[in-house]
């Protein structure tokens, strides 16, 4: 016969309760009272509902109102057709100019030392700590009728203010921080080390560039360029300011709804707002997605 | 390929990283830049590799002015003390990338390409991991391959900044003896910077001490540890007792009590004695230049640490023969067996 070792028995019912018991008080300890944590919860879910979600499902409730073909009636009008493809080519514009300079700005302050290099990062920020009224007026003091350059622009025919080189460029200054934003932190991080690498092993300028700064950052980048792209397509104040709401010419889609709007036509209103919408949504998607990807870009060449 | 260093100074805002270097580097040779942080070493091999340009001074390689040169042309292999493998690229790739950004002129077929990143994954035994990523090796795999990937281009001069600083010391052992025995097999003229004396003194052909931006001492292993140029070389290898003393008419004393040691040459005034922790001979009380007493033991295999609060006032660590036991309390005599006094 052998002796059974105390520890190997099945605890008894009582021992069992008991250390459930001690269970339940560790836990308690690291989280709140049932109750509490069920009112947080549903405090965040119905703020959620009701801030966010119910507007947007408003948005396609009112679009849809008076059925399909009245929503697609809406958006096939001319002046709808206009403000679309007006949008698109000024954020085209403007995302392009703030890749190049977003670039740019993010080499500069990540890869170098020199003076005034705090001042500039401050300086990135401005577009976002000043009110993008306030940027489109810039631009009417710099380019109108009374403006710094109005003569000269009068004088050689070049139209900016009320016209796309003036939506594009008050567009293009509102959205600037976003591609500089998303890649000073990951180039900082990454250094430049692998661009010096690259060098002593005999690659050019462009070589390195293309083959190891930029597949390091490109998710960095397709980040920035995603919500550069949303707030360009979405921008309302800056743009209203120096757009001059030249119907089927210089209104962009956040200018038309609110002119449809006040003109009571709701459908058409919701109609296109549904379509920034719904860009919203893929921005989000879309930045989820990227966000894992942009995780991968740190680390490995540890300190 | 030999390298020769003449009168580099490179200045960081007022800091002198290098403050008037001279080096010649024989062709072959494994030389080490040993020093502490802040030294120069760094910016010395950054500058020869031309990641860095110095202020004043020149640089030729085999007798050509390096410095006309970038870094692009000069065909140096630089191995990072942190890898910097590209981390988007597998293994492959990285040892493959200074053969495909060759100018078209003379880069060489696909096949030769990946003919050659063979066998150098071969040489450096990690053939296995071509086609992993960066993140996914271990330090001492990632230090390898970086050192595939320097030598690709077939380069004149190896350069490895701290190769083994970030790696643990089990692996730093075996990747030292590794790199030596590389070396011997390619034999290109190389230059190893490092912080750690034993690293040194164990790898390389010759080492060059280096503080403050200058050159201390220039000499095989064994000479910079048993004839140390400064008294920084010396506080600087090896375990070292430092003590305060004053030359006066050709005598040398510690405090109050002449010690019995020949200060031939030696200018008068403040000087330093340097004694090697094990140079220090224990025997009865009036017998050596010192005394003291023991404070306390420590036993460490063979030898035994005492730490000796010496009659002039310092207290002072000896490693000692287990031959004859010391214990806390004793009264001791100390004669260096052997020492160097520096002035200053």
């Amino acid at each position: 016969m052998t002796m059974q070792i105390a520890d190997s028995a099945p605890l008894s019912a009582p021992d069992a309760r008991a250390r459930a018991r001690a269970a339940a008080a560790r836990n308690n300890l690291r989280t709140e009272p049932k109750a509490v944590r069920i009112a947080i919860i549903t405090l965040a879910v119905l703020f959620l509902s009701v801030f966010v979600v119910l507007p947007l499902v408003l948005v396609f409730a009112q679009a849809f109102s008076k059925g399909i073909l009245a929503y697609f009636a809406a958006l096939a009008e001319p002046e709808a057709l206009a403000a679309i493809k007006l949008t698109l080519v000024v954020a085209a514009i403007s995302v392009s100019l703030n890749l190049v300079f977003g670039l740019v700005a993010a080499w500069a302050i990540a890869k170098f030392e020199f003076t005034g290099k705090t001042f500039l990062i401050t300086l990135i920020d401005l577009p976002f700590s000043v009110s993008p009224v306030i940027s489109g007026l810039v631009f009417v003091l710099l380019f109108g009728a009374q403006g710094y350059f109005g003569g000269w622009l009068r004088d050689h025919d070049i139209q900016i203010l009320f016209a796309v080189p003036g939506i594009a460029l008050a567009t293009t200054f509102v959205t600037f921080p976003f591609v500089a934003r998303a890649l000073i932190p990951l180039m900082q991080e990454q250094g430049t080390q692998e661009e010096e690498a690259a060098i002593s092993l005999g690659a050019s300028g462009l070589q390195t560039f293309f083959r190891v700064t930029l597949p390091n950052i490109k998710w960095g980048v397709l980040y920035g360029v995603l919500l550069c792209n949303a707030r360009a397509m979405g921008e309302f104040g800056a743009v209203s300011v120096v757009s001059g709401h030249i119907r089927g010419e210089t209104n962009t889609m956040p200018l038309l709804v609110e002119i449809l709007y006040n003109e009571y036509q709701f459908v058409a209103a919701f109609a296109i707002a549904s379509l920034l919408a719904m860009l919203a949504l893929l921005t989000l998607i879309a930045k989820t997605i990227l966000e894992r990807h942009l995780d991968e870009g740190y680390d490995v060449n540890d300190h | 390929m030999t390298i020769e260093v003449k009168n580099l100074v490179k200045k960081f805002g007022s800091f002198a990283a290098l403050d008037g270097v001279d080096l010649k580097v024989n062709d072959g040779e494994l030389l080490a830049l040993l020093g502490p942080s802040g030294s120069g070493k760094t910016t010395l091999l950054r500058i020869i590799a031309g990641l860095d340009w110095p202020d004043s001074g020149e640089v030729a390689f085999n007798g050509e002015d390096a410095l006309a040169q970038g870094a692009r042309e000069r065909h140096v292999g630089f191995v990072f003390q942190h890898y910097a493998l590209f981390r988007h690229m597998s293994v492959f790739e990285n040892v493959a990338f200074g053969l495909r950004v060759q100018p078209r002129a003379i880069r060489k077929d696909e096949a030769t390409i990946r003919r050659r990143v063979k066998e150098l994954l071969d040489l450096v035994q990690l053939d296995w991991l071509a086609d992993r990523y960066p993140s996914q090796l271990s330090g001492g795999q990632r230090q390898r391959i970086a050192l595939a990937r320097a030598l690709a281009i077939e380069p004149r001069i190896l350069l490895l900044d701290e190769p083994f600083g970030a790696l643990d010391a089990k692996v730093r052992k075996e990747l030292r003896k590794w790199l030596r025995s590389l070396h011997h097999e390619i034999h290109v003229t190389s230059i190893f910077v490092t912080h750690d004396q034993e690293e040194a003194l164990e790898v390389a052909n010759r080492v060059v001490v280096m503080d403050k931006g200058r050159i201390e001492q220039i000499g095989s292993p064994d000479d910079v540890y048993e004839t140390p140029a400064t008294a920084f070389v010396h506080g600087f290898i090896g375990e070292s007792i430092e003590l305060p003393v004053h030359v006066v008419d050709g005598a040398v004393r510690f405090g109050e009590r002449a010690l019995n040691l020949a200060a031939d040459g030696l200018a008068p005034g403040a000087s330093k004695l340097f004694v090697r922790r094990h140079d220090m001979l224990v025997g009865p009380p009036g017998s050596g230049a010192f005394e003291g007493a023991v404070q306390h033991v420590r036993n460490f295999g063979p030898v035994q640490r005492a730490e000796v609060a010496l009659s002039g006032g310092e207290t002072i660590e000896i490693d000692a023969p287990r031959d004859r036991e010391l214990r806390a309390g004793d009264t001791i005599g100390l004669r260096p067996r052997r020492y160097r006094i520096f002035a200053g």
